[in-house]
């Protein structure tokens, strides 16, 4: 490991980008690199978290978010569990913090939480001596997917300060928006959103960002466009007419593309929705770093473990 | 028996009394108000010499609880809801119908009313619903529920369904001069919204329910109150928005009334994100929302358009509020911290005065629900809320006498507190740490 990685972060979970300082998400970025160069070597693992037991526990359908950490997990040496359990069956049996509990009383090092409710990996941190770490919890936070971004963007520019970040599409139930735009604004980005106005929270200009429901104007000069998965219940719940109407007025297409500058970036959190929120030719164009993101995501999952747990100050750090 | 209450000041301000008053209780009622008022204690009477400072007010009501008796007495009972009152300086409280099965028939209301007598301690006036089942559909047997007891009509926990519905019950209710209480919300805005629709709730990634979800369903049921003549009584406001159409409202003579919660008039959605991130004792609904919000209730307070104080207080089990935000019930409990909140919030800055905070919270609830109380003139019912409004009173949630602990202002320090609480001449609680003499 090299240097940088000689501090660990001062919080025991990472619930947040909230609860992250600027100087604490750069030293995940520069941990991640560290952790992307053991993803290159033939032999794809280190002793980190050996002894150390992670629980995956997904309340909330995911493949890509789930099996990222679980790669994470298993190169760093941990003994990995995924406890899967589907949110109907939760309403009749046991609570959330029940199932916490019982979990707990297994003294797993750590939890890595997805819910579908908002909050909740705060009500399990406040409950659980295990350190939690947000893998996405409603329509809050997804702190590892904004990490796993700025990672991209930096790897791709050299920084990240001074970027003009387009971010397009359902701005009102996005967690991952929510984590981007905490983590853009303070490592100096100008963040740009836009979609629908039926999909606008209140206060998002109070944000300091820059809000606007045309797409042209948010592409135009754009060093970044990210765009968000939008939902088919979205159409169905009324916040736009038809998938059509919506890619004709926010899809991003090549024309689009063009306004921004010549070196941009596609992003995109997935899972893809061809033809709704973004063409073909672009997720598949050169500009498009979609599975760049998915490959960094297991550096920065790697990143967060190790740092979590304790750093270089651990004995079993290689 | 005859009770004299020596050495305390006496607010009434539906008979323009304030002072320093002897307060003469004979039997169930009020007998004599006066200065120096000769002592007869032949036939085993009693005089309180009471410590400096305290206050005799005619019983405080709170027209806006929930006893959740019958069917979810894991929350609260009628008999530990009416010792919550009692504690908390109130003589008599109004229950919400929505009770399981919902209170939309003689035989709810009966029960609630034989738990009540059981218990013996504040008064229950139950509240009825509009509609049977609280289903919105058909109006319920308001004509048999008035006859059991009931003192006014609501389907709170909902917005009566329709405005035709609402229309109904309003020209229906007219007959008995019952009130229609109603919770104001519409429910296609509200839809599946936990907390305020603002800037708090979407950095949390809450949904919202905005203000105007309140003030439009408060604005179509105060525009049929003009219509119909009927009474409509808008219950826990918390939007400026719905204030300014109660005002609009009264300036043109409608026959409405509003009460407002003290968690509305001190709190802001910004206690859903610290100290405790998603603390599920700040879910209620309506919910806490933003500074304009509750300075809009203040200043409703202050100039006469708000008419009661009212609590809301609404039970839940430790294990229902211990789950994911988004999957809690919306309410806390509010019986034992509104007086303490109201003196030092209200009365301690001076933005009212004494008199004032008793209309608030007893002459203007009795007025509202037509029922005995909010004075001491002599023949009214011997219901006295004593007030000791510089006593400190921090707030413990284990302390509680309610059977559930759901408040938001636990460890909250206040300065002023109820000293006791006489229901009918009888003394039902004291308060030691307010020097209350004699045995408590």
């Amino acid at each position: 490991m090299d240097a940088t990685a000689a501090t660990a972060l001062s919080q025991k979970n990472l619930l947040g980008i909230a609860d992250l300082s600027p100087e604490e998400i750069v030293l995940v970025l520069d941990t991640a690199e560290a952790m992307k160069e053991v993803g290159r070597r033939a032999i794809k693992k280190v002793p980190t978290l050996r002894g150390r037991t992670v629980v995956n526990l997904f309340f909330e359908p995911s493949t890509r978010t789930r099996t990222s950490f679980e790669i994470a997990e298993k190169r760093l040496s941990a003994d990995t569990l995924n406890v899967a359990i589907g949110t109907s069956s939760v309403v009749k049996g046991e609570t959330l913090v029940d199932t916490a509990l019982n979990i707990e009383a297994m003294a797993p090092s750590m939890i890595v939480l997805r819910h579908v409710s908002s909050g909740a990996c705060h009500l399990l941190s406040r409950i659980c001596k295990a350190a939690i770490i947000n893998a996405g919890d409603g329509m809050h936070e997804h702190p590892t997917q904004a990490l796993l971004d700025a990672f991209t963007i930096r790897e791709r520019k050299g920084r990240i300060g001074g970027l003009k970040v387009a971010i397009v599409g359902d701005l009102l139930h996005s967690r991952v928006l929510r984590s981007n735009l905490l983590l853009l604004s303070k490592l100096g980005a100008e963040p740009w959103v836009c979609g629908p106005a039926t999909l606008i929270p209140p206060g998002l200009r109070n944000l300091g960002v820059r809000v606007t429901t045309k797409v042209d104007e948010a592409v135009e000069g754009a060093d970044v466009v990210m765009m968000l998965r939008m939902q088919l219940e979205r159409m169905q719940g009324g916040y736009f007419p038809s998938l059509r109407e919506y890619f004709r007025t926010f899809g991003m297409t090549q024309e689009r593309v063009a306004r921004a500058k010549p070196d941009v970036i596609i992003m995109h959190p997935g899972p893809i929705n061809r033809g709704v929120e973004i063409a073909s030719e672009v997720v598949d164009g050169p500009y498009s770093v979609i599975l760049d993101q998915v490959a960094n995501g297991v550096a920065v999952r790697m990143a967060v473990l190790y740092l979590l747990a304790g750093g270089a100050d651990d004995e079993t750090v290689a | 028996m005859k009770r004299l209450l020596r050495g305390a000041r006496v607010v009434d301000p539906a008979n323009l009394v304030d002072g320093q008053y002897d307060v003469l209780i004979d039997g169930e009622r009020i007998a004599q108000i006066g200065r120096e008022l000769p002592v007869d204690l032949a036939d085993g009477g009693e005089v309180l010499d009471l410590p400096p400072g305290l206050v005799l007010c005619p019983g405080f009501i709170d027209m806006h609880v929930h006893l959740r008796e019958p069917g979810q007495e894991h929350k609260e009972t009628v008999a530990t809801g009416v010792l919550s009152a009692v504690t908390g300086g109130f003589t008599a409280v109004a229950c919400m119908p929505n009770t399981r099965p919902v209170n939309d028939n003689a035989s709810v209301t009966q029960l609630i009313l034989q738990k009540a007598r059981e218990a013996n301690l504040a008064r229950v006036y139950p509240i009825g619903a509009v509609s049977r089942g609280q289903k919105g559909e058909e109006l319920a047997d308001i004509a048999e529920l008035h006859e059991a007891g009931c003192v006014a009509v609501t389907d709170d926990g909902l917005p009566i369904a329709t405005a035709l519905l609402a229309r109904r019950a309003l020209e229906y209710t007219s007959m008995f001069g019952m009130p229609v209480i109603e919770h104001c919300e519409d429910q296609s805005l509200k839809g599946e919204g936990v907390a305020h629709e603002g800037p708090v709730a979407a950095s949390l990634g809450l949904r919202g329910i905005p203000g105007v979800a309140e003030a439009i369903t408060a604005g179509r049921d105060i525009l049929l109150a003009e219509m119909t003549g009927g009474h409509v009584h808008i219950a826990h406001m918390s939007a400026w928005t719905t204030l300014e159409a109660v005002r609009q409202g009264k300036s043109r003579g409608v026959r409405v009334t509003a009460e407002v919660c003290p968690h509305h008039f001190t709190l802001t959605d910004d206690l859903l994100a610290a100290p405790v991130p998603y603390d599920t004792n700040a879910k209620m609904n309506p919910p806490l929302r933003e500074a304009r919000d509750r300075d809009a209730m203040l200043a409703g307070i202050v100039d006469g358009s708000v008419d009661v104080i009212a609590t809301d207080h609404a039970p839940h089990h430790y294990d229902e509020k211990n789950v994911e935000f988004d999957r809690a019930p919306f309410g806390i409990v509010g019986l034992e911290t509104a007086v303490s909140i109201a003196l030092d919030r209200l009365v301690r800055p001076g933005l009212i005065r004494l008199p004032r905070l008793v209309e608030l919270m007893s002459v203007n609830p009795a007025r509202v629900l037509n029922v005995p109380g909010g004075s001491l003139a002599p023949g009214a019912v011997a219901d006295i809320t004593v007030l000791a409004p510089t006593l400190p009173v921090t707030i413990d949630r284990a302390a509680l006498r309610s059977k559930s602990k759901n408040t938001p202002y636990h460890g909250w320090s206040f300065t002023g507190g109820v000293a006791a609480t006489f229901v009918a001449g009888r003394l039902v609680f004291a308060n030691p740490a307010s020097g209350w003499p004699g045995r408590g």
